[in-house]
C-alpha cells in the first residue's frame, strides 16, 4: 500500500466511525459505542504508521512529498481545486500526534464518560472531530484546509456544548464558535488574497511560484494575506486577543479539553504557520507579528494561570501559554522546534488534563482548587501522572518539555538582535509555567486531606448528594444534556489508567526525538520540508547549552517558589497559605488584574460586543421597524389596500350590473370602431 | 331581400336579449335571453355570409350553436344546483362575491 492510499484510509476511518455511531446511537448505547469509536481512531493510527513507514521507505528526500488527488472538486476560471491530500513529513508528524493522542483519549473516555446519557453521541462527536482535524492536516490545498478548519470549529462547538442543558456550557460553545468564525473569516480573506495574486489554491503550486509572484522580499499583498491568515491561526490557537474562548471552553467534558483544547485543535494555528513557511519566509513583517503575539500570549497566559482557582482553567491558560511558545517559535523560523514542542506538549498536556479529570471525578465534579487538597495518598496514580506531566511542562530535564521548549528558545535566540528579548520572555515564561503548574500540584495533592480525599482513602469514592454546575452552583439533574451521575477515577478504571500510562511514558521519553546536536531524528525527518528555511541550520551550540541551563534553572526555581508558597510546612507543621495571601494583599492591584484575566473579556465587550449590540438594537428598533417594517413593507401593503378599496366598490355582486357593464363596454367599442371606419 | 332587414331583425333580437339579461331576475330567463343574444349574433353572421357568398360564416354559426349548447348545459346545471340549495331562485340574491 502506498503512503497516499494509507493516508486516505486514515482520513476515512474516523468519518466512518462518526457516521456509524451517529446513525446507530439507538443500537449501541453502552460500552460498544466507545469501543467502536476507539477502534476507528486506533485503526487510523495504525494506518498512519503504515503511511509513516511508507514515507521512510522512500529514501530520496524529494519523493517524500506526495500529493494525491481523488477528483476535481471545483474547476472554474482557471482555478483548479482538487480533492487532494498532501502527504509529507510535516503532515505525517501531525497525523501521528493527532491519531495517536486521539486514540488514547478515546480509550480514556470509554471509562470516564461511562454513565453519561449522551455516551454514544459523545463518541460520534469525537470521531467527527478527529476526521475534521485530519482533513485540516492532510489538506493539499487551501480550500480543503478551510473545510477542515471550519469542521474542527463546528466539532469544538458541539463538544464544548456537549452538556447542552447546562447554560454555561452552551454559552461557552457559542463564544468559542463566534471567535473561531472571526478567525475563519480572516483565513478565507487571506486565502482569497493569495488566490488573486498566485491564481492557485494548491499548496505546492503556491509555494513554488511564491518567489516569482511576490519577489524575494515579499510584498505588501503577501504580508496582508499572511496577517489575515494569521488571524485565523490566532483564533484557533487561542492567541491574544482572540484567546478568551479557550478558558471558557473548559465547560466541555474533560476528555474534550484534553483532546481538542490541549493536544490537537488549538495547535492547528502552529501547524498552519509551519505549513505556510515558504510564504512566511518571504514576509518578515508577518513573522515579527507572529513572534511578538506568541510571546505576549505566553506571558499574559502565564500570569493569569498563577491566580486562577479553577483547576481546568489553569491548565487551559497553560495551554495558551505553551501555544504562545510554539507560535513564537514557528514565526521566528524555528519550525522543527515548534512542531517538536507541539508533539511533546500534546503528550504532557493531554496527560495533565486526564489527571485533572480523574481528580475532578474524585471531587464529584468540583473544579475549584480551594476545595482540594491532600489527595496524594488517596490517588497515587493520578498524583504520579500529574507530577510527570508537571515536570515535563515545567521543562525539567530529562522530561520531554525540557528539550522541546528550549529548542524553541534557542531557535528564536539564534535570530539575534531583538529576538533575545523574546528569549528572555520565554525564560521568564518557563519560570511562570513551573510556578503555576506546581501551584496546582501542591494545592491539590499536598496539605491536609479534604473530606473527599479522606473518604477515598477509606475506599469510598465521594459522590455529591446533589449535582451542581461547578461554575454557577446551579443544581442539575443527571439526565441527558447534563453530566451523568457516575464518576470515574484512574485508580479504579483500567482504561483510564492505560491511556494515562502510555502518555506518561511518552511525556517522559518524548524528548529523545530531538536532543539538540546529539540525536535529532525528528529534525532529520522534517528537514526536507523546511529545506529552504534559512533559520533552521544555524543554531549555535553555545545558545542551546545556555538555553538548556537557564531554562532548567528557571523551571527548578519556579517549582521551588511554588513549594515555598503553597506547600512548605510552617513551624507548626501544617501547610501555610499565609505567604500566598500576604502576597495577594501586597500586590493587590496586580492580583486583581490577573484574576480578572487582564480584563480582556471586558475590553472586548466594551470595544466590540457593545457597539455591535447597540448597532443591532438600532437596526432592530429603528431601521427594521421604521424603514423596513413601516415604509417598505407597510407602504406596499398600504398602497395595495387603498387601491383595492376603490376597486372593491365596483364589485356589487349583482349579475345585472356586470352584464350592463359588459354590454356598455361592447357598445362603446362597437361605436368607436364604427365611427373610425 | 336586402341584408339590411336581416341585420335589423338581428339587432332587435340582440337588444331584447341584452335587455332581458340585464333586467330579468330569474336565472332561467337570463339564460334564455343569453340564447337570444347568441342567436341574434348567429343571424347576423349568416346574413353577412350570404351577402359575401362565403361559407365560413355558416361554419361559424354552427360553432356558436355548439358553444351555446355547452353553455346551456353548464348554466342549467348551475341553476339546478342552486335551486336545490335554496328555493328562491333570484340572481340578485346570489351576491356572495361582492366586494
Amino acid at each position: 500500500m502506498s503512503p497516499a492510499e494509507a493516508a486516505w484510509i486514515v482520513l476515512l476511518l474516523p468519518l466512518l466511525g462518526a457516521v456509524v455511531l451517529g446513525l446507530g446511537f439507538r443500537v449501541w448505547r453502552g460500552i460498544t459505542a466507545g469501543i467502536i469509536g476507539t477502534a476507528a481512531v486506533g485503526l487510523a493510527f495504525v494506518f498512519t504508521l503504515i503511511t509513516l513507514f511508507g514515507l521512510l521507505g522512500r529514501d530520496e528526500e524529494g519523493t517524500r512529498q506526495i500529493a494525491s488527488s481523488l477528483y476535481d472538486y471545483v474547476s472554474v476560471g482557471g482555478v483548479d481545486v482538487k480533492m487532494e491530500i498532501l502527504v509529507d513529513p510535516l503532515s505525517v508528524v501531525m497525523l501521528l500526534v493527532v491519531t495517536g493522542v486521539s486514540t488514547l483519549i478515546h480509550l480514556y473516555s470509554i471509562a470516564y464518560m461511562r454513565g453519561d446519557a449522551g455516551y454514544t453521541r459523545f463518541f460520534a462527536y469525537l470521531n467527527f472531530f478527529v476526521f475534521s482535524m485530519l482533513v485540516l492536516v492532510l489538506a493539499g490545498n487551501f480550500v480543503l484546509l478551510i473545510v477542515g478548519w471550519g469542521f474542527v470549529g463546528a466539532a469544538s462547538y458541539m463538544l464544548i456544548s456537549f452538556w447542552y442543558r447546562r447554560t454555561s456550557a452552551t454559552k461557552a460553545g457559542i463564544k468559542a464558535f463566534v471567535i473561531n468564525v472571526v478567525g475563519d473569516v480572516g483565513l478565507v480573506l487571506g486565502v482569497i488574497l493569495l488566490l488573486k495574486e498566485t491564481n492557485s489554491v494548491d499548496f505546492l503550486d503556491t509555494f513554488h511560484s511564491a518567489k516569482e509572484t511576490f519577489g524575494e522580499d515579499g510584498s505588501g499583498s503577501l504580508t496582508a494575506a499572511l496577517l489575515l491568515i494569521m488571524v485565523g491561526a490566532f483564533a484557533k490557537s487561542a492567541q491574544m486577543p482572540l484567546h478568551t474562548w479557550l478558558p471558557d471552553a473548559m465547560e466541555g467534558p474533560t476528555p474534550v479539553s484534553s483532546l481538542i483544547h490541549a493536544a490537537t485543535m488549538v495547535t492547528a494555528g502552529v501547524y498552519l504557520i509551519a505549513r505556510l513557511h515558504p510564504l512566511m519566509e518571504l514576509s518578515p513583517t508577518a513573522q515579527t507579528v507572529g513572534a511578538i503575539i506568541g510571546c505576549a500570549t505566553l506571558l499574559v497566559a502565564g500570569t493569569i494561570g498563577l491566580v486562577q482557582t479553577d483547576l481546568k482553567r489553569v491548565i487551559a491558560y497553560s495551554t495558551m501559554s505553551q501555544i504562545g511558545y510554539m507560535i513564537m517559535g514557528v514565526s521566528a523560523g524555528a519550525y522543527v522546534a515548534g512542531m517538536f514542542h507541539l508533539m511533546t506538549h500534546a503528550f504532557f498536556k493531554a496527560l495533565l488534563f486526564m489527571a485533572a479529570g480523574s481528580l475532578i471525578s474524585a471531587m464529584a465534579g468540583e473544579q475549584n482548587m480551594n476545595k482540594m487538597g491532600g489527595f496524594r495518598k488517596a490517588m497515587p496514580f493520578t498524583f504520579l501522572a500529574f507530577v510527570i506531566g508537571g515536570l515535563a511542562l515545567s521543562g525539567i530535564p530529562p522530561f520531554s518539555g525540557f528539550f522541546s521548549k528550549d529548542e524553541i528558545l534557542a531557535g528564536v535566540a539564534s535570530e539575534g538582535g531583538w529576538h533575545w528579548i523574546l528569549w528572555g520572555a520565554g525564560i521568564f515564561g518557563a519560570f511562570l509555567t513551573a510556578v503555576y503548574t506546581w501551584r496546582m500540584i501542591f494545592r491539590a495533592f499536598w496539605g491536609p486531606p479534604v473530606p473527599e480525599a479522606k473518604e477515598l482513602e477509606e475506599g469510598h469514592l465521594h459522590h455529591a448528594a446533589e449535582h451542581r454546575n461547578p461554575a454557577t452552583g446551579e443544581i442539575e439533574d443527571t439526565g441527558v444534556g447534563f453530566p451523568g451521575p457516575e464518576h470515574h477515577i484512574a485508580e479504579r478504571a483500567p482504561a483510564m489508567r492505560m491511556a494515562m500510562s502510555v502518555l506518561a511514558v511518552l511525556a517522559v521519553v518524548g524528548g529523545i526525538l530531538g536532543i539538540p546536536h546529539v540525536f535529532t531524528p525528528l529534525e532529520h525527518f522534517l528537514e526536507p520540508v523546511f529545506e529552504e528555511a534559512h533559520a533552521l541550520h544555524h543554531v549555535d551550540t553555545s545558545i542551546t547549552v545556555l538555553g538548556l541551563i537557564v531554562g532548567s534553572l528557571a523551571g527548578i526555581a519556579g517549582i521551588a517558589v511554588a513549594y515555598v508558597i503553597w506547600a512548605k510546612p510552617t513551624t507548626r507543621g501544617e501547610a501555610s497559605t499565609a505567604i500566598s495571601s500576604g502576597w495577594q494583599r501586597r500586590f493587590a492591584p496586580v492580583h486583581r488584574l490577573f484574576v480578572n484575566k487582564w480584563y480582556f473579556d471586558e475590553i472586548i465587550d466594551l470595544l466590540i460586543v457593545r457597539p455591535v449590540r447597540g448597532f443591532g438594537r438600532w437596526a432592530h428598533d429603528g431601521f427594521e421597524r421604521l424603514v423596513i417594517g413601516g415604509a417598505i413593507v407597510g407602504g406596499t401593503t398600504g398602497a395595495v389596500r387603498g387601491a383595492s378599496a376603490v376597486v372593491r366598490r365596483l364589485q356589487s355582486g349583482y349579475l345585472r350590473t356586470y352584464s350592463a357593464v359588459v354590454l356598455t363596454g361592447a357598445a362603446v367599442l362597437v361605436i368607436y370602431f364604427l365611427t373610425q371606419s | 331581400m336586402s341584408t339590411g332587414w336581416y341585420l335589423a331583425v338581428s339587432a332587435i333580437v340582440f337588444a331584447i336579449g341584452a335587455g332581458g339579461v340585464t333586467t330579468r331576475r330569474n336565472p332561467l330567463l337570463v339564460l334564455v335571453c343569453l340564447e337570444l343574444m347568441l342567436n341574434a349574433g348567429n343571424l347576423a353572421i349568416v346574413a353577412f355570409a350570404r351577402m359575401h357568398g362565403a361559407t365560413e360564416g355558416h361554419v361559424f354559426a354552427l360553432v356558436v350553436m355548439v358553444v351555446a349548447a355547452a353553455e346551456v348545459v353548464v348554466g342549467l346545471g348551475i341553476v339546478v344546483a342552486l335551486y336545490r340549495n335554496r328555493v328562491a331562485v333570484d340572481v340578485d340574491e346570489l351576491r356572495e362575491l361582492h366586494g
